[in-house]
């Protein structure tokens, strides 16, 4: 099991999540319906007191963007990272 | 700019006040009527939607008067001069967004041919009882244009007028029809379309993104503009700022509810329409208004025959109110007398400008028939005496 | 930071306006983001795209999304897009709005657009409130809710939206919940597409107000109880869909059918009886 997860963690992401912190309001839609659970509620505030979500397992991103697509508050979006050719 | 020719029926006509306001709303560029049936209003909608078939407009006859009061405004924001027909039941319905054409500053039209009321009242009989409603109807500070016909001519030459206040103004206006003057038929002289003046709607050249939907550039009205151009305009009931965002705190409010009265308050001279003979040196002055003014017409001309020197009034423009005038005749007659077909309404609007100058009295009527030429004679000689 | 990546949302969105209003773990964002994907989907320029919304929570989303937009009065989004659709052949029009506003005040002219079939897709937020206004009861409130309005839970019967739409002669209707992000947004580009009524209801958590009152937890355990309950069944029977309180979910695209729109009806009609002397209605020039 581990030899797996340690391949896995030693690939580059697939994708990188952004995160607008102003705009989140702390419903963590992101965090619980993120498929490779990349994200985590975190003890960080924005200004307006909501707990932001923090990026946990930043490798495990696909870039799938169902955070951005399950996001209320357009805080937070996915993005495949661009391949160089032949990687 | 003059009216497109291919839609004007050029000539003369004997038809009646509701046909004659058709045409002339067809004349004036209106292309788009949203309505929904009442009594003494339909045959307009009626004449509409047997013309506006062949001449490339769209008559749609919506389910309630909430809807057509609405409907046409969708359509004026896609570009179109557009109107709703009605009577006071359906006005009162329209109500809401009478006040939405004003907060959004939308050029519209509605057409309230009055009926007797209160309620259901009498559908098929005329009354002037709607006035203060079309001044104060919906909720808020605002202004609107009213504008009252009083023979089949002029329900063909004034819906060409509103139509062209709507667009100067931005603002609602309405044209206090009554059933008399929509169901009488007359002659009507329809012009050659190049000889009837029609106010284009001119949109903003700005170009997106250095263009504000209800920043005051130049004059005293918002640029226009419609969906399409690439502005990405946003409209709201809401109090707004200059972008057309929601606003809503006192300032903001003060700012544009102010200025949505003052573009149309600062303009009464321009605005107002009205027709006045031999007020000068006058024992008494009687003002009238509508289907009214030509009963009085014809009361003032019996008396002056006797020798009595009776000023006449006629206003075309009821709202705004145009104080200067009735002060005016106020300095130059003895006393007034105001003849409406309702329980006194711009009788308090003439008092009031007036203040006590001159005596000011009513004859009114509680609606349903015109008042008898017998009652305008035997008061204005009471008074006169 | 050259070339952050910017969120596919932003270019429908008037992003100067954000923070928007909507409480934390509503459904409407997430609706706003199946709507934008979707309209790019259908390939719909923004300049030919135009949002109504009546009031409510849902209402503002006219005053969010960057098109030409109109936020209407309460119940009269429909009709206001009737005249605009109608005057505007080429651009698609989107009423955007609640249950409440959509489907009680609004009834009468949701019901008549549908039959008259006029081209806009309406999508409705339906969050089982009034949101806005604290919480009263509406007309899909499901019986026993509490509401501000019920205080002791909801007696009356309720609509089914989909059977309402589809009984109205709506072109197409679909139901989804704020959960089902994927194919929301795919029903969301079918009906962009369609001439004619189209009709999508989506289910939506208020969390401040419904599920609070209700005991329900918050968005997130709304969206969960929409992933346990909901079962998918396109092309059921409309009638066969109703709801109750946090009943199962039937979701779905339930009604495709081709009737002629408004205007094609006007059109072959006049056609018909006057021939060479229509003049079709082109709208604003």
């Amino acid at each position: 099991m581990g030899t797996e997860a340690e391949k896995e963690s030693s690939a580059p992401a697939k994708g990188k999540v952004y995160l607008k912190e102003d705009l989140c309001k702390g419903c963590s839609f992101c965090v619980v319906f993120c498929p490779t659970d990349v994200l985590a509620m975190g003890g960080r505030l924005n200004y307006k007191g909501y707990h932001l979500p923090d990026i946990v397992a930043p490798e495990k991103c696909n870039g799938c963007d169902m955070c951005g697509l399950y996001c209320p508050d357009f805080a937070i979006f996915g993005v495949r990272t661009k391949r160089k050719k032949g990687e | 700019m003059k009216a497109d020719s291919s839609a004007v029926l050029t000539g003369m006509h004997f038809i009646d006040g509701n046909e004659a306001c058709g045409e002339g709303a067809i004349a004036a560029g209106c292309r788009f009527v949203a309505g929904y049936p009442i009594t003494p209003s339909t045959e307009v909608v009626e004449q509409i939607a047997r013309r506006f078939p062949k001449i490339g407009g769209m008559f749609i006859q919506m389910e309630d008067e909430i809807a057509s009061s609405i409907c046409f405004q969708g359509a004026v924001w896609a570009g179109l001069k557009a109107m709703t027909v009605t009577s006071g039941p359906g006005i009162s319905l329209m109500m809401e967004h009478v006040g939405l054409a004003a907060i959004t500053e939308c050029p519209s039209v509605f057409v309230n041919v009055q009926r007797g009321g209160p309620s259901t009242g009498l559908p098929t009989l005329p009354a002037q009882q709607d006035v203060m409603q079309a001044r104060w109807g919906s909720h808020g500070d605002y202004e609107v244009i009213a504008l009252a016909p009083s023979s089949p001519q002029e329900c063909f030459d004034h819906v060409i007028t509103c139509f062209n206040l709507a667009e100067k103004y931005r603002c609602p206006v309405f044209f206090m029809m009554d059933e008399t003057v929509g169901h009488m038929l007359g002659k009507v002289k329809i012009p050659p379309a190049d000889e009837i003046e029609v106010v284009e709607r001119v949109y903003t050249k700005r170009p997106p993104g250095e263009y504000l939907p209800y920043k005051i550039y130049d004059g005293d009205q918002p640029e226009m503009v419609r969906v399409g151009m690439g502005h990405r305009i946003h409209s709201t009931g809401l109090t707004h700022d200059e972008r057309g965002y929601p606003d809503m705190n006192a300032e903001a409010q003060d700012k544009m509810v102010r200025r949505l009265c003052s573009k149309i308050t600062d303009h009464v001279d321009e605005i107002s329409i009205a027709e006045s003979d031999q007020v000068e040196g006058s024992d008494v002055t009687i003002v009238s208004y509508g289907i009214t003014a030509r009963v009085v017409a014809y009361a003032v001309d019996l008396l002056r025959e006797q020798g009595l020197k009776v000023g006449r009034v006629r206003l075309v423009t009821l709202w705004p109110f145009n104080e200067k005038l009735i002060k005016d005749v106020a300095q130059n007659t003895k006393a007034i007398i105001v003849a409406e077909m309702n329980l006194g309404q711009m009788v308090y609007e003439v008092e009031r400008v007036v203040a006590g100058k001159v005596p000011v009295h009513l004859i009114g009527h509680a609606g349903g028939a015109m008042i008898e030429l017998q009652t305008i004679m035997d008061k204005i000689k009471e008074v006169a005496s | 930071m050259s070339d952050t990546p910017v969120n596919p949302v932003d270019g429908l969105l008037r992003m100067e306006r954000m923070p928007h209003i909507w409480c934390g773990g509503c459904g409407i964002g997430t609706s706003v983001n199946c709507f934008a994907r979707a309209v790019d989907k259908a390939g719909i320029d923004h300049e030919h795209l135009h949002v109504v919304s009546g009031i409510g929570c849902t209402g503002r989303v006219a005053g969010y999304v960057n098109v030409d937009s109109f936020h209407t009065t309460h119940g009269r989004a429909i009709p206001f897009a009737t005249g605009l659709s109608l005057s505007r052949p080429d651009s698609k029009v989107v009423v955007y709005s609640g249950d409440g506003d959509l489907t009680a005040i609004g009834g009468n002219h949701f019901i008549h657009a549908a039959r008259r079939n006029i081209d806009m897709t309406v999508i409705c937020v339906n969050n089982f409130t009034y949101g806005m206004t604290g919480g009263q009861v509406t007309p899909t409130t499901p019986y026993s809710a509490k509401a501000s309005t019920t205080p002791y839970g909801n007696y009356e019967h309720t609509f089914n939206l989909p059977n309402l739409a589809d009984s109205c002669g709506a072109q197409f209707v679909a139901r989804w919940t704020v959960y089902h992000v994927r194919q929301l947004t795919r029903s969301m580009t079918k009906a962009l597409k369609i001439k004619g009524f189209s009709f999508i209801e989506v289910i939506a958590p208020c969390p401040t107000l419904y599920q609070r009152r209700n005991k329900l937890g918050d968005g997130v355990m709304a969206l969960q109880y929409y992933k346990d309950q909901s079962t998918i069944q396109n092309g059921a029977d409309t009638a066969d869909v109703g709801l109750s309180f946090q009943s199962d979910l039937i979701v779905g695209e339930f009604v495709e059918r081709e009737n002629l729109t408004f205007m094609e009806g006007y059109e072959k009609r006049m056609k018909e009886i006057l021939g060479d002397g229509f003049v079709p209605y082109k709208g604003a020039k």
